[in-house]
């Protein structure tokens, strides 16, 4: 098992869709979220993804395509 | 002798002991090292620290790990150079220049991968990572050899090959990953989960940022113990920015200072990553990620992890956020190099490019005390000014050099 904390965000289009239920519900991918934000222009949420590497690979894949950008809670990792 | 005390969230205020870890369990924000400012007081004055070593260890009370025997490649205590040329050209009287690209990989890093390194090694760790486009991987390789650990490095696939000589010479694993920036960002954040290993970034991150305010300390050291009335910063992700604020304020809080600090932080970026800056422009808090696409690769972070915080000290210090184009980045490497003789990575021509428009717009006056931080070296980034190269070929006779160089006798 393993398990990624991550920060998604949203732009307005996508702020009214149950994207997080979604991700749980595609994938063997347990969601815990940890804090949330949602503005006029944007929305974010940092959560914790739980489960296999490769499911949570594949819901990471799946949650870009549908336009959510998503970063690591510890800001970009590759440094200058 | 270590005068820490415990991890707190920045955001929530939850405390965890000094383990090796970035973010707070509860909220996921992250933590910073507290210290005991009354104990330091009482370890520490000016002539203690000028009888320490030439190197950033002189400030050893200040950093999170036990100073005594750090693993030391002589970083830190770099020149701090009064401009007058560069100065003269700006219209400034008070002009310095921090030349961090003489550290012993020609980056700042070395400050910060010195005290993550020595944390490492002293919490155990056998090995030590990054991922990293350049500065960052010279100096954990580098740190990596002094201490005899492994390390692995992690680097995009498509990395000059100058950049891969200037890591690999001390010996770690390169691994180049082919794909995208984000794609080896997951990837070191899975191998981060997975393997047991001192991230420098990632776990080791709060012992890791701290090593950045020996820019602070240093300066107001080799001002004769004061602050300027305004620093230009180069970031990417801000921790150095607001590490370079907290090292003013701690001179201050044990006395070492004698003025509360009033510098006013004006941050740099370059248009192609500047997500700082535009929240600051915008008015707002909220840093967007971007994707970065700048010739100043040491600064493109698309997702900075301290932008909010950088973000409350410019408010709070009454500073400023600019970016300039890559066109100025070039421009301003080559008059920094023309005028003060310090040739400079791209960071660097950011700075520069930023405090002529500081100057431009009134913010810095001709005698206030200005400091610009230079953070790397030029040799790194030598494709960035080739354009600039202009050399004139002759036959070798005296006749074809006179010809060609327009001389007169």
């Amino acid at each position: 098992m393993a398990n990624l904390r991550v920060k998604f965000t949203f732009q307005p289009d996508l702020i009214k869709n149950p994207i997080i239920w979604s991700l749980g519900r595609e994938f063997e991918i347990v969601t815990n979220i940890r804090r949330a934000n949602v503005a006029e222009d944007q929305g974010w949420v940092i959560l914790e993804l739980n489960g296999e590497q490769t499911e949570i690979d594949k819901g990471i894949d799946w949650i870009i395509n549908q336009g959510v950008r998503v970063d690591f809670v510890e800001g970009d990792i590759v440094a200058g | 002798m270590t005068f820490t005390t415990i991890h707190r969230c920045k955001e929530c205020g939850r405390e965890y002991p000094l383990t090796p870890m970035n973010v707070c369990d509860f909220c996921f924000g992250p933590v910073e090292i507290q210290y005991d400012y009354a104990e330091i007081k009482k370890h520490v004055s000016r002539k203690s620290i000028e009888s320490g070593p030439n190197t950033m260890w002189r400030y050893a009370p200040f950093l999170p790990v036990d100073g005594t025997n750090p693993v030391d490649i002589k970083a830190g205590f770099t020149p701090l150079v009064k401009a007058d040329r560069l100065g003269e050209m700006l219209g400034l009287n008070n002009l310095y220049l921090k030349n961090d690209s003489v550290n012993p990989t020609f980056s700042f890093k070395d400050r910060v991968v010195a005290v993550a390194a020595t944390a490492a090694r002293d919490f155990g760790f056998d090995t030590i990572a990054c991922a990293s486009t350049g500065n960052l991987a010279g100096a954990v390789a580098a740190h990596a050899a002094k201490a005899g650990m492994k390390c692995y490095v992690f680097i995009p696939a498509d990395l000059e090959l100058g950049k891969i000589i200037g890591a690999s010479i001390y010996g770690p694993n390169m691994v180049a990953v082919k794909g995208n920036y984000d794609d080896v960002n997951r990837l070191c954040s899975e191998i981060a989960d997975q393997y047991g290993w001192a991230f420098v970034n990632i776990n080791m991150r709060p012992f890791y940022s701290e090593g950045s305010k020996t820019l602070g300390y240093e300066v107001a050291e080799q001002l004769g113990w004061r602050t300027p009335d305004h620093v230009v910063v180069p970031s990417a992700s801000g921790s150095m920015f607001t590490k370079i604020w907290k090292g003013f304020n701690e001179f201050h809080d044990v006395g070492l200072i004698d003025d509360k600090p009033t510098t006013r932080m004006h941050m740099a970026q370059p248009v192609g990553s500047s997500p700082i800056v535009t929240a600051y422009d915008e008015g707002v808090k909220e840093v967007r990620p971007i994707r970065p696409n700048t010739i100043a690769k040491s600064l493109a972070i698309g997702n900075p992890a301290d932008g909010y915080y950088a973000l409350n000290i410019i408010e709070k210090t009454n500073g400023t956020a600019h970016a300039v184009p890559d066109e100025v980045i070039v421009e301003s490497i080559q008059t920094l190099a023309s005028t003060e003789g310090i040739f400079t990575e791209t960071a660097g021509g950011v700075t520069i490019g930023v405090l002529k428009a500081l100057v431009e717009e009134g913010t810095i006056k001709k005698d206030d005390l200005t400091v610009a931080y230079i953070t790397g070296n030029g040799l790194k980034t030598q494709e960035a000014v080739e354009s600039l190269v202009n050399t004139v070929t002759i036959d070798p006779d005296f006749a074809s050099f006179e010809k060609n160089l327009g001389m007169k006798r």
